[in-house]
């Protein structure tokens, strides 16, 4: 019966059109991209035993953040271990097996929940779940591209678009299960895993039943493929097991690492970074320090005002995936990355300018637009290296590449968190705080455009030769003039 | 025995799929979900602006 998910049945037949597949990439990646709104679970599980407050032998959130980290860190490994798999099985198969996996990870990490055994959530929504969402990232790039060989930055920026915006549905539905299951004995947090894992795998059959790969040497209407392209978009293709031998894949390694942790140096420290530097300052002037209470006052709204620009970021975040990565087929991978750094760099400088001179607009516009060149850079890598390492083994690349996200995901956290809790140590306070790790930030976009400047095509001794083909599944000859 | 893979001599676009609606159901599927996750995003985010 599995048998339907094998790559030979999901070939398109005539007359299928070619946008039905990025709701069905969307329909994956609106789902996995809920990993971004685990925070919503924290709190509610600081109190399962306390149930109104936190009670001896409740969790701690530093022991519940450590899920996140775990998920992305399986994230990267599972797209990394599995591209291969994922480009010879097909997406259609890769898609269920990443729905079972996130699906089941929630009923897992529900079980946890239930015998209070941390180590069952870990495994459950961390592995488990993390390997869903490293499948689930992947599997519908390669197909995209294919699909959309005239314009593969739109197409895999629809897909990655959903990542974002997988949060911006996660939290509100978790956030409104869990009132609705929540009682004076229960958060509600196992009903509300529990139906989220039944949604989500549902959601993401459809796109399971939906995507379908192109037949070989299909190509557009009226699309003809440029004989003579640009210097640093290839006809050829390279395999995933030769491309992190090239120097290519390596310098987008480090730009793809150094702008997510660019990025995670806003996304952090977002909520306490506007309201020590701007809201605060803003709120309590005049009023004497000394006066707990009315300093009180001043402060209370302020928690969900940050709330607010948290909300915003996201917004750009998801919005930057889908503008920046289709700007980047009219103008070229590299000046968009150029883009990105150059201007990001610049931007970052100005964060602590905007704190000293109080502007909440300034301070406002530059994090959102950092945000959307955040989002952009994943969404455009996909076509990048497309660009430099042909379509067919582009997932299974993909895949290697995003370990420099796992990285960044873990290492970016310590790194921010550590300097600001220096600075604190040191007696910094509003803008002083952050300054240091803007100006780190900005060095980091720097050297990654350095890196930018010096990607050039792959060595073409590590183009795929046809006695090189013995082991490639024969819908993925698309060999051009082999 | 392998099944061959089924080869489309031309561009699938010049015919055209039978059915719009199914295109616009499948958009409709994802788009939804999408569009009121970003609603309440917006929603959560006017706090800033007050």
């Amino acid at each position: 019966m599995l048998d339907i998910l094998d790559r030979k049945y999901s070939v398109a037949g005539p007359g299928y059109n070619r946008w039905l597949v990025p709701p069905a990439a969307l329909a994956i990646h609106l789902c996995i991209g809920q990993v971004y709104a685990f925070s919503v679970f924290i709190l509610p599980m600081t109190k399962l035993l306390g149930t109104t407050h936190s009670v001896p032998g409740d969790w701690t959130q530093s022991q519940l953040a450590v899920i996140f980290s775990i998920a992305i860190f399986f994230l990267g490994l599972s797209a990394a271990l599995f591209g291969k798999w994922v480009e010879k099985e097909g997406p259609r198969k890769a898609m269920f097996a990443a729905a079972s996996c996130f699906g089941s990870g929630f009923i897992v990490a529900a079980a946890g929940v239930t015998l209070h055994n941390l180590w069952l959530v870990y495994l459950g929504y961390g592995v488990l779940g993390g390997i869903g969402l490293g499948i689930g990232y992947i599997s519908p790039v390669s197909t995209l591209v294919k699909w959309f060989p005239d314009r593969p930055g739109m197409a895999t920026g629809m897909a990655i678009m959903g990542f974002g915006g997988g949060a911006m549905i996660g939290s509100p539905l978790a956030v409104g299960l869990m009132k609705f299951y929540s009682t004076p004995f229960s958060v509600g947090v196992v009903e509300t895993m529990l139906t989220m894992g039944a949604i989500y795998f549902l959601f993401m059959m459809f796109g399971v039943f939906t995507v379908r790969v192109p037949a070989p040497y299909w190509k557009p209407a009226g699309f003809v493929p440029d004989d003579q392209p640009h210097k640093l978009v290839t006809n050829a293709n390279v395999l995933a097991d030769d491309a992190w031998k090239t120097r290519p894949f390596w310098l987008l390694w480090v730009i793809l690492c150094f702008n997510v942790t660019a990025g995670i140096g806003i996304l952090e420290q977002a909520s306490p970074m506007i309201q020590e530097m701007l809201l605060v300052p803003a709120a309590t002037k005049g009023i004497d320090p000394a006066n707990t209470t009315a300093m009180a006052q001043a402060t209370a709204p302020l928690a969900a005002v940050a709330g607010g620009f948290v909300g915003l970021l996201s917004l750009f975040n998801m919005l930057g995936r889908f503008f920046w990565s289709s700007i980047s087929d009219y103008i070229g991978r590299k000046n968009v990355y150029f883009i990105y750094l150059l201007l990001g760099s610049v931007l970052y400088f100005l964060i602590p300018i905007a704190g000293r001179m109080g502007s909440t607009p300034l301070f406002v516009g530059v994090c959102v637009l950092i945000l959307t060149m955040y989002g952009g850079g994943f969404a455009t890598i996909p076509a990048y290296l497309r660009d430099l390492f042909g379509t067919m083994q582009v997932g299974a690349i993909h895949g290697r590449l995003i370990t420099a996200w796992s990285v960044a995901g873990v290492l970016g956290p310590l790194l921010v968190n550590g300097i600001r809790d220096y600075q604190i140590a040191h007696g910094a306070v509003g803008v002083e705080r952050y300054a240091p790790t803007m100006y780190l930030m900005c060095a980091l976009l720097l050297i990654a455009a350095l890196c930018n400047y010096l990607v050039g095509p792959v060595d073409s001794k590590y183009h795929v030769r046809v006695k090189d083909l013995g082991h490639v599944p024969a819908t993925e000859l698309q060999l051009k003039g082999k | 025995m392998t099944a061959m893979p089924r080869f489309s001599s031309q561009p699938m676009e010049r015919r055209p799929s039978r059915s719009w609606a199914l295109i616009i159901t499948t958009w409709l599927f994802v788009g939804v979900p999408l569009a009121w996750g970003v609603t309440q995003s917006i929603i959560k985010s006017m706090a800033l602006f007050h």
